[in-house]
């Protein structure tokens, strides 16, 4: 979900882009973490933990805790709290280690 | 054991009443009070009063001393505090039993002048209806209400409840 | 290729930033390396106007910090800001390596090497405290307030610091319901009036109590609640169920100290500063020559100090290349003075005793 109408900040957007998620068509603003914009159409569940199948979602949002690991065009271990998003990405849930695709 | 506003952040009476002037100087126009409790490195006030009213620090941590028999209750000070901790009265507004009370709001939408807004006490409860005179917009995006509230709670209204956003 | 800077600075926050102002300022070639997408560390989350002192920007939102930081140094071509680099190591030779954009190897091999990278949230223990929906505040804040984009619709603050209560208020400026901050000491540990600004707001802040489960299956659903006693123990029978589809933990923050370690600077484990930190003395230098210490790193604290410290970090380095520094002595001696004074209330109390373990004596002191 987007903040709109927000009483102290005025959001700068980058330009409006399509990305897939799990095979899903959805859209999210250019630059922007990759992980932002999972959140705004109510992602949560980034990845599966390695030992336990846990489902796992960002905590620090800053590139530290490693919680948010996805593959991203294929490359697995990407942090998407910090990776910026661009037009066309394909984006999955990790599960474990990942697979090189 | 820990005192009221160490668990709450709620004062008790006896801090609230410490902070209005005398009666006379109550009575001949519009002051501010500072609900400024613990010493903390803060000293922005200083420089906001246009015209020196509350004292330079000795050290950055002093609770901030106002001259309220001189202050003009210009209400510069108000947006300028980041613990958003003063507020101007104003005892001498509108009817016998009114007054006006000016408190900073950082909340959309912003009521507009003329609206009736719920005027809430500390512990946001429900106080009364409180009128806007006026909204005074700053660049800072602290904005000031001004209200036209009952005298009976000058001591009492110290926050508007958040519109619901759009 | 080895790149030498006269300065390299690993961190890009207000710390870093007043750092680079000062090397830059002194004619020092200097590199920032930050792993963001933006300079400014911490602050450009930050909606909230800036306690501390009016000369360090309080009463500024902090969000304009950065820009005000890098006014006067931003055209010079001394100054260099690589973003979205992590310096990921240091050698024994004195080379820093660092990951620019996550594909390709820097290094550096500076005259001088200032860190200053902060600090990261803690956690604590509880079951399910891994569930997506249980984040750092801070993250909360920047997802909110750098991207526009809402945690959820109810949230949990777990932690009445200065965090947990900004935070809590900055929620409800972004129209999302906070159900309560759950404290467990006996009172509240952030400054008095930002608890009052959420006490107006009907936001209930319960000491002494703690979360003792976050629920759900796939993501958070809800929390248990309960009281604790003097041991910190959930008192049986009070524990309670609150609805909020997420929570925050604003539990205090660790610095990030790992460079230091690297370069075999003596380190000290100190509570108050919620880890371990390197020795250093008054000019923020630390056991090893040529590296300086700034900010958040050397101990949680404040903005205002990170900005000072980072100052007397930039011009003590610039001191020490040989660059010629107007008043040097005097300014030196400015800055430390204001540290002292910020740090001389009550509240400054655990800083004081958390300095006192970490300082070596100056070995160039001044004046
Ligand atoms: C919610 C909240 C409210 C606050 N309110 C106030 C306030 O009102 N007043 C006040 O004075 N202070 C306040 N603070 C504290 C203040 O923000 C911090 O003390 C300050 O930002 C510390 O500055 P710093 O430069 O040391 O670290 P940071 O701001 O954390 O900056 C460090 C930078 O280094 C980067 N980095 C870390 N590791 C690496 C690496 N290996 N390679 C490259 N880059 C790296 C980080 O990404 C970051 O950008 C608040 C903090 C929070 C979280």
């Amino acid at each position: 979900m987007r903040i709109e109408n927000h009483p102290i900040l005025e959001f700068k957007h980058g330009k409006k882009v399509g990305f897939t998620f799990e095979g899903e068509e959805l859209s999210g603003y250019e630059g922007e973490p990759i992980a932002a914009a999972l959140h705004d159409h109510g992602v949560q569940v980034l990845r599966y933990s390695i030992r336990h199948n846990r489902p796992r979602g960002f905590f620090c949002a800053i590139g530290h805790c490693s919680s948010c690991l996805m593959e991203v065009d294929g490359i697995p271990n990407v942090r998407v709290c910090t990776e910026p998003l661009a037009a066309g990405m394909v984006v999955r849930r990790q599960r474990g280690k990942g697979e090189l695709r | 054991m820990a005192s009221q506003i160490e668990r709450t952040g709620v004062p008790t009476k006896e801090q609230i009443e410490s902070t209005l002037p005398g009666d006379e100087r109550r009575a001949k126009g519009p002051y501010a009070v500072i609900e400024c409790w613990q010493e903390i490195p803060c000293d922005p006030c200083v420089a906001s009063c246009p015209f020196g009213y509350i004292a330079p620090m000795k050290n950055i941590n002093d609770l901030p001393k106002l001259d309220q028999e001189s202050c003009t209750g210009c209400g510069n000070c108000i947006a300028l505090c980041p613990g958003l901790a003063i507020f101007i009265i104003d005892e001498t507004f509108g009817g016998e039993d009114e007054a006006m009370i000016r408190i900073p709001h950082e909340f959309a939408p912003l009521p507009e002048k003329e609206d009736i807004v719920r005027a809430l006490d500390r512990e946001g409860n429900y106080v009364a209806d409180a009128e806007v005179v006026r909204v005074q917009k700053g660049k800072s995006g602290c904005t000031v209400l001004h209200l036209l509230i009952p005298k009976k709670f000058i001591l009492d209204i110290r926050a508007v409840e958040p519109l619901p956003m759009r | 290729m080895i790149a030498t800077p006269e300065v390299l600075i690993v961190g890009g926050g207000p710390a870093g930033l007043a750092a680079a102002r000062e090397t830059v300022g002194a004619g020092c070639d200097t590199v920032v390396l930050d792993d963001a997408l933006e300079p400014g560390g911490q602050l450009v989350k930050q909606t909230h106007k800036f306690f501390g002192s009016e000369m360090e920007y309080a009463g500024v939102r902090g969000i304009k910090i950065p820009e005000i930081l890098l006014r006067e140094v931003s055209d010079s071509p001394k100054l260099k800001i690589l973003l979205r680099t992590t310096a990921s190591g240091y050698y024994e030779d004195g080379v820093v390596t660092a990951i620019f954009q996550d594909k390709k190897v820097l290094k550096f091999k500076p005259k001088k090497l200032i860190i200053a990278t902060g600090a990261q949230e803690k956690t604590i223990l509880f079951p399910n405290n891994d569930m997506p929906g249980v984040y750092g505040a801070g993250a909360v804040q920047t997802l909110m307030n750098v991207y526009g984009v809402a945690p959820g619709t109810r949230g949990l603050m777990i932690g009445a610091g200065n965090i947990g209560l900004i935070v809590s208020y900055q929620l409800r400026q972004a129209g999302i319901a906070v159900a309560a901050v759950v404290e467990a000491l006996d009172r509240i540990g952030g400054y008095w009036v930002h608890a009052s600004k959420i006490a107006r707001l009907k936001i209930p802040i319960l000491t002494r109590h703690t979360i003792i489960e976050a629920l759900g299956e796939e993501n958070v659903t809800g929390a248990i609640i309960a009281q604790i006693d003097d041991n910190w123990l959930p008192i049986p029978g009070t524990e309670r169920e609150i609805e909020c589809d997420f929570i925050c933990l604003a539990v205090g923050l660790s610095p990030l100290s790992d460079l230091f370690r690297l370069a075999e600077c003596e380190m000290v484990f100190v509570p108050e500063f919620g880890g371990d930190v390197p020795l250093r003395d008054t000019n923020m230098e630390t056991s090893t020559k040529g590296i300086y210490v700034a900010g958040d790193v050397g101990g949680i604290e404040e903005a205002s100090s990170a900005i000072i410290e980072g100052a007397l970090a930039g011009i003590s380095t610039a001191f020490s290349l040989g660059k010629n520094i107007p008043d040097y002595e005097r300014r030196n001696r400015e800055l430390r003075d204001e540290l002292v004074s910020l740090r001389s209330g009550p509240v400054g109390e655990h800083i004081r005793s958390g300095i006192a373990k970490c300082r070596i004596s100056a070995k160039t002191e001044v004046g």
